[in-house]
């Protein structure tokens, strides 16, 4: 008996699987670590993004392909109401789930599905909002809970958001990732079941990949959605061969294992380029790295002291040796291809004489401080430490003695937003595209508070801009305002901009219609081989 | 060397008491031994500073409330001891914890990614015996020779290799250059495979598949080589300088003067003898073992626990990291306390040991 139920398991296995011969199109990405989980409202790792709301799920609205502008998603069309204080969405009809081997939807994607999704981050009384660890980061990070006053379900297709108060980059937060929508059906088969958890770890969306297998740390596996309302994706399948090694991900590539590979090392690249199997593409970043003055301790409170070390050093070095190559000067907060970047702002120029001059007039020569330096590698800055000796030896030359300090990266995230440090090098990488991302986050009076404004620089002017920038819809004017922001920024010098990296892509060249996302995610649909 | 104990029914009470307290004997050394692991397992890791909360938002922050509360979901807000009391009244039952990132239990996802790793370990240490055993045989019946020495000069190279480098070397000129074997991965990931006994070798034959048996066993064998290379090693030098103490005993001289060839000589009295330190070695490799392993696993990107500790430990996934050491030293404990029993059971030595 036994081995009959065996014989048979063996037969169904055998049924299963396919021959790698009659494989339709099939993309291999070499992704570099296993994701945290399927469900991504409730990380906040592009690794899960990828293999989750950027394959399986769909927003209200999108970020169009390789760029970071709003496009209609599962919302048709939204309209905002003239004080800026709700957003109603027009649902698009017709919109179908993933069906898959537990579940098969009964009814469209409809306004209910929205509900669920919001209300389980959002509503503590949610049925859901504790399962799988109710870690909703994005959620709160974005600030979501104090803006959101409720989510109206007008009817099937209509939904209304309405704020507390205007908020202009809400839009953009409706495309990001933690606003994945979810199927309502399948997450209420599953609580009935008695088996919430399963509705993340087998997820149901409406995108236009939907999970097949996942073999903890060793492989994802996708199939197109044959009914993806945007039109099925040109491959049938798509795996993710999980390869945590930069250097094995490049042996892959080469050895045609894969397709295309993210995060090579910097020392690949120029081998890469030669390769005449591998298209290397590049893009800049969005992001920014900078070294933020605790504006909070002497004599960093003084902005000339602050000009004086900007001028103090050199940008372009740093650029080469800790880039080499793959990074640009930074003159602005925002990185360039941001809209409202300031082309007419002019940075500090490389001058020590001017920098010791200005020290002295400060009452600041001789003057001896720390440069903290990340312990880990960031898109925006790859070799923390080596920055922070550059810069300690620039300083030198105009009498600041400066010592290196560095701690553990969850520790120094946390010394650091509670302003233990003089100096400190971090970065940022962009959530939605929006300069609000980047000036409200990290330079507004409220991040001053609680320290996600590292410089803690509270500058009621500037302050005041973006403010008002966030209270009208208006584009024309907001790039005004930033503009003026951005202006205002760069004479007080809380931080020296540093550099935006360049972002490269290795594909192989059978890849075809590869854009790098601006975001840092790994999108595959409009991806062809040839 | 069973044969050794003499027969006589009259004596064989007396023998079963003797291997029951010598099993005895050894168990109660693992019960403090466990409990001494729980300490180290929960403690280490909550010594290394970092927050799990802190990793998980990283530079975007969050606020010290929202941070309060997460804390005390986790039940981290109480005090250490009352955590650690927790932790192992909970293992008591069996229950080895809920990984804080992927909310899955610990003990199913050590479960799932085991067989990997036993995989992985299991040829490394086939690889190690088959070419360690003969040669270290061989270069202790040459001593002296230019065999012997350029042996023991390249497992003294083996034993101090970097595992990290080793294996990207193999793999650059093996997949990269020649392209005879793949880079990394356990199967082609074309095969569909859904685990059934969770050993790709198993499986891949379960599926029926042409050719799936072949690309699992190809992605074995660099991994094998990187991982088995410090055990044999070992395993060669270990057995060539316990031949080398047997071969100047008395009954091997004996053996000689009988006229027996040196094919009989070597290969059982000499090799008999000369196995039970080697046993002992291969069970103090299994620790070894598992630790290469966490490399190995990195580099050929084998799904298997060493990786998800490595990963664990990175996203301070306390629970994890703690079930995850308590599991491995338990195996390490339990083989070695295998081997004890074998060691035991074949040497009777050993075992009268214990009653005098």
């Amino acid at each position: 008996m036994k081995h009959r139920i065996f014989a048979a398991a063996v037969g169904l296995c055998a049924t299963v699987a396919f021959s790698p011969a009659v494989m339709a199109k099939t993309l291999v990405y070499c992704s570099e670590g296993s994701p945290e989980g399927f469900n991504p409202s409730l990380y906040t790792s592009g690794t899960t993004f990828d293999a989750s709301s950027r394959t399986i799920f769909n927003k209200l609205v999108e970020f169009e392909r390789g760029s970071t502008k709003i496009v209609p998603g599962l919302a048709e069309s939204w309209e905002a109401s003239a004080d800026g204080l709700s957003y109603t969405f027009k649902l698009r009809k017709g919109v179908k789930f993933h069906t898959t081997k537990n579940f098969t939807p009964s009814r469209d994607f409809n306004a209910d599905d929205v509900l669920h999704s919001f209300n389980r981050q959002g509503d503590p009384n949610h049925p859901y909002y504790k399962v799988s660890g109710g870690t909703y980061e994005y959620y709160q990070g974005m600030s979501m809970p104090a803006l959101i006053k409720e989510i109206v379900k007008v009817d099937d297709y209509t939904v209304k958001f309405v704020l507390n108060q205007p908020e202009a980059p809400f839009i953009a937060n409706m495309a990001m990732d933690f606003a994945s929508i979810m199927s309502a059906e399948h997450a209420n088969k599953m609580m009935a079941a008695g088996t919430p958890e399963k509705a993340d770890l087998e997820p149901v969306g409406t995108g236009p990949f939907q999970m097949v297998q996942y073999q903890k740390d060793a492989v994802i596996r996708f199939k197109a959605n044959p009914d993806y309302w945007d039109g099925k994706a040109a491959i049938d399948d798509l795996i993710f061969a999980i390869t945590p090694d930069a250097s094995v991900r490049y042996q892959k590539l080469k050895a045609g294992e894969c397709h295309v590979m993210p995060y090579p090392n910097p020392a690949d690249i120029a081998a890469m380029k030669a390769d005449p199997a591998i298209n290397m593409l590049e893009q800049e970043g969005l992001n920014v790295g900078y070294l933020a003055f605790n504006v909070e301790k002497k004599p960093f409170d003084d902005k000339r002291v602050r000009q004086a070390l900007n001028m103090a050093i050199n940008k372009n070095a740093i650029i080469d040796a800790v880039f080499q190559g793959a990074g640009k000067a930074a003159k602005n907060p925002i990185p360039p291809t941001i809209w409202s970047y300031n082309e007419a702002t002019k940075d500090y120029p490389y001058d020590p004489g001017k920098a010791k001059a200005l020290l002295a007039e400060a009452g600041a020569a001789g003057l001896k401080t720390n440069i903290w330096a990340m312990p880990v590698q960031r898109p925006y800055n790859p070799n923390a430490k080596r920055m922070a000796e550059i810069i300690q030896a620039d300083w030198a030359k105009v009498g600041v003695e400066a010592e290196i300090v560095t701690f553990e990266w969850g520790e120094y995230l946390k010394r650091s937003k509670n302003g233990e440090h003089d100096t400190v090098l971090l970065g940022w990488t962009g959530d939605n595209g929006d300069p609000d991302n980047f000036l409200y986050v990290l330079l507004g009076c409220d991040a001053a508070k609680d320290g996600t404004n590292r410089a803690r620089w509270c500058h009621e002017p500037f302050n005041d801009l973006l403010v008002q920038a966030k209270r009208t819809s208006d584009i024309g004017k907001r790039t005004k305002l930033y503009e003026q922001a951005q202006t205002v920024f760069k004479e007080e010098a809380p931080w020296v901009t540093v550099a935006h990296s360049v972002v490269f892509m290795p594909v192989r060249k059978e890849v075809s219609d590869y854009r790098i996302d601006p975001f840092g995610g790994h999108i595959f649909y409009g991806v062809d081989l040839k | 060397m069973g044969g050794d104990i003499p027969a006589h029914p009259a004596l064989r009470p007396l023998h079963r008491l003797t291997v029951f307290r010598f099993f005895i004997t050894r168990f109660g050394m693992v019960v403090p031994t466990f409990f001494g692991v729980t300490v180290v397992a929960f403690f280490l890791i909550r010594l290394i500073p970092g927050d799990p909360i802190e990793l998980l938002v990283g530079e975007r922050g969050i606020d010290p409330e929202r941070h309060a509360y997460l804390l005390k979901e986790f039940g981290y807000d109480r005090p250490l001891w009352q955590q650690y009391l927790g932790f192992v009244g909970n293992l008591l039952q069996g229950d080895f914890g809920t990984s804080i990132v992927s909310r899955e239990p610990v003990l199913s996802e050590f479960l799932t990614l085991f067989p990997a790793t036993i995989e992985l370990s299991f040829m490394a240490i086939v690889f190690a015996l088959a070419i360690g055993l003969p040669v270290g045989i061989l270069a202790a019946v040459r001593r002296g020779s230019v065999f012997d020495h350029t042996v023991m000069g390249i497992s003294l190279t083996g034993y101090s290799m970097p595992i990290f480098w080793w294996g990207l070397l193999l793999i650059i000129l093996f997949s990269g250059i020649l392209g005879w074997t793949p880079v990394s991965g356990r199967i082609s990931v074309l095969y569909y495979i859904e685990p059934i006994t969770g050993f790709m070798l198993i499986d891949s034959l379960l599926i029926d598949e042409p050719g799936a048996f072949k690309s699992a066993f190809r992605h074995l064998i660099l991994p094998t080589i990187v991982l088995g290379t410090i055990p044999l090693a070992v395993i060669a030098r270990q057995t060539r300088s316990a031949m080398l103490e047997v071969l100047g005993e008395d009954y091997i001289r004996t053996a000689h003067a009988k006229g027996l060839g040196p094919a009989r000589i070597i290969g059982l009295h000499a090799l008999r003898n000369a196995l039970i330190p080697v046993i002992t070695t291969i069970g103090l490799q299994t620790g070894v073992l598992l630790a290469g392993a966490i490399l190995t696993e990195t580099i050929f990107s084998w799904p298997g626990v060493g990786n998800w500790l490595v990963n664990s430990i990175y996203r301070r996934d306390y629970p994890s990291v703690q079930g995850g050491i308590l599991l491995i030293a338990c195996i390490v404990i339990t083989v070695n306390l295998l081997v004890d029993l074998a060691y035991g059971l074949i040497n009777p030595r050993i075992r009268h040991a214990g009653r005098s």
